[in-house]
């Protein structure tokens, strides 16, 4: 169920739009904030808020990348593998990351720490190779740099 | 050398705040611009500025904005589009990150000029810092009446509101922008109609780039001749390029428009790093052509590059040193426009992962003589105007170029049966 100040924040953002419905990428990113992901209930919830049909918001909520409709882990890495990351090395980055945390691209740690997923371009790409640990940039990578890196979010 | 966007950005430092932004002359434009000049002025000034687009297509700013209907009394909207999702590029987050202020001042200026009484910022969801800084600078702004009702005493009301998406490249594409910020799931949309006449809610609108946007007040406190004159070509103003891969200094700079690739390359970027040689480069970011040697010299604008078959697109470099397999770089380039297409339509949505699988395979050496064929039937099928929007044309950009100008390393696959490179 949504928390009071849950509902109170939907329906503050739907009041920016002429349709109620322009918050929902909105509105699901705050829900997942504290949750981790978008269950059938939270969909169903705030789908109720925003006067859409539970079909109409999952067909949303899976276009986009950063909106989980699976449990994740405590940390989301996003691995940059586009072009200016690939030349300056992502992929040896993602081969150190598989190996130090013993999973594959899309996958979560057994003990539900880490999430690792590839993603576009992080516009730091006078930075390459670049991940993301929960919104936090990390650049000029190397995969020691990276171990350290890692580290503080263990 | 003047850098009007960027002289008050201290890279790695807060921005400034609104009383630091007033103090440098902030806000300047807004009180002009509401109170002496009318809407009509505006727009006359930008047209005569030259002030092309910055986010890709370089489509003419006052010309855009003059589109709207005149005598339409619906609710008009303004929107900026801040989904900086081409790989290669990212020239708008030193802008949004650097001094939203100049971003918010441009919005009003711009809102003013064309009627718009709400005002989006759709920001790219990854801009996390971007985002806090934005938000931190609309407060203010409302605080201290740059932004709601009555704005600097003038009768001009804005609500400005910040969107942030969920990651997905599409939704930098104008109409799935639009279609985004209205709930659904980004779809580009037929046009016409144009947004100018029905956008969002189908409501004229008019969407224009961060760095076009920032533009805005500096044209409106120095005039049209002033923005011309920082160019070394016929397009108005600077522009913010930037660089990436194998060089010494990665990185972006305010410089002229018109500035040679070859100063970008050498004098800013420092040259190729040691043990790397320059070998090729996209000059606008994934979806633009490929650039050799012999095109260092070409001025960095809109037209000049056209010349040369590429385009100027976002204007950040990505080069392509000697060390590095050509074909990998274009699998890499393909694999992200295949993820990224939003399956509206099948020649993009079939076609993109079929060019790509077959460079995957050239990569493995299982490419076959055969293959070349196919990929330049692509080309041609993906080409503009087969598809809804052009994502599918700008992927096969590089595609196009890339069989004509690394045709020998193709065929190194296909006889070695492996990548030389590796
Ligand atoms: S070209 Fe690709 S991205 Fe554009 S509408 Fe068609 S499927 Fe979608
Ligand atoms: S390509 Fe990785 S941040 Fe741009």
């Amino acid at each position: 169920m949504l928390s009071f100040d849950e509902n109170k924040t939907i329906s503050k953002l739907a009041d920016r739009y002429e349709k109620k419905r322009g918050a929902c990428v909105e509105a699901l990113k705050m829900v997942q904030r504290w949750r981790g992901w978008i269950s059938d209930e939270d969909l169903n919830d705030v789908a109720r808020c925003l006067d859409m049909s539970a079909d109409e918001l999952d067909g949303v909520a899976t276009f986009y990348n950063l909106i989980f409709r699976h449990p994740v882990g405590w940390h989301t890495i996003l691995i940059c593998d586009s072009v200016s990351c690939w030349i300056m090395g992502c992929s040896a980055l993602r081969d150190h990351l598989e190996k130090e945390l013993h999973l594959k691209l899309g996958e979560t740690t057994a003990d539900g720490r880490f999430t690792l997923l590839p993603t576009a371009c992080l516009g730091a790409c006078d930075h390459a190779p670049v991940i993301m640990i929960d919104g936090d940039l990390h650049g000029d990578l190397s995969p020691g740099k990276l171990s350290e890196a890692l580290a503080s979010y263990r | 050398m003047e850098r009007p966007l960027t002289k008050n950005i201290r890279p790695g430092e807060e921005p400034l705040s609104l009383e630091a932004y007033v103090r440098m002359g902030g806000y300047e434009a807004v009180r002009k611009a509401l109170r002496e000049m009318t809407p009509d002025d505006v727009v006359k000034m930008v047209t005569e500025s030259n002030l092309r687009g910055r986010g890709g297509a370089g489509f003419p700013t006052g010309r855009k904005w003059s589109l709207a209907p005149k005598d339409d009394r619906r609710p008009r909207y303004f929107v900026v589009n801040a989904d900086e999702m081409e790989p290669g590029a990212f020239k708008d987050r030193m802008l949004l990150e650097g001094n939203p202020h100049q971003l918010i001042e441009g919005i009003v200026v711009s809102a003013f000029a064309t009627h718009a009484n709400v005002a989006f910022i759709f920001l790219r969801a990854e801009y996390t810092l971007a985002a806090r800084r934005l938000e931190r600078a609309i407060a203010e702004a409302y605080a201290k009446g740059y932004l709601g009702r009555s704005i600097v005493e003038s009768d001009f009301d804005l609500a400005l509101h910040l969107h942030t998406g969920a990651g997905r490249y599409i939704c930098g594409e104008e109409t799935a922008l639009l279609t985004a910020l209205e709930g659904n799931r980004a779809i580009p949309r037929a046009k016409p109609p144009y947004p100018q006449t029905s956008g969002l809610w189908g409501k004229p609108t008019i969407i224009n780039n961060v760095e076009t946007v920032v533009n805005v007040p500096h044209i409106i406190n120095r005039g049209a001749e002033w923005f011309r004159g920082l160019s070394r070509g016929s397009d108005g103003g600077t522009k913010i390029y930037g660089l990436s891969g194998h060089v010494k200094h990665p990185g972006s700079w305010e410089l002229p428009m018109g500035t040679t690739i070859r100063e970008i390359l050498e004098e800013h970027g420092g040259g190729m790093r040691e043990g790397y040689s320059f070998r090729a480069l996209l000059p606008g970011g994934a979806s633009t052509e490929f650039l050799l040697e012999e095109h260092l010299d070409v001025a960095m604008d809109f037209q000049s590059v056209e010349e040369v078959g590429s385009r100027l697109g976002t204007g950040t470099i990505i080069v392509l040193d000697g060390q590095t397999c050509p074909v990998g770089m274009l699998h890499n380039l393909e694999h992200f426009f295949a993820r990224e297409s939003c399956g509206w339509c099948t020649p993009c949505r079939d076609g993109l992962p079929w060019t790509e699988r077959i460079l995957a395979a050239f990569e493995e050496g299982e490419g076959e003589p055969g293959d070349l064929e196919i990929l330049a039937m692509h080309t041609q099928f993906l080409g503009p105007g087969k598809t809804f929007c052009a994502l599918a044309p700008g992927a096969m950009e590089p595609l196009k170029s890339g069989l004509r100008y690394f045709r020998k390393d193709f065929e190194r696959h296909i006889t070695e049966k492996r990548c030389p490179w590796r």
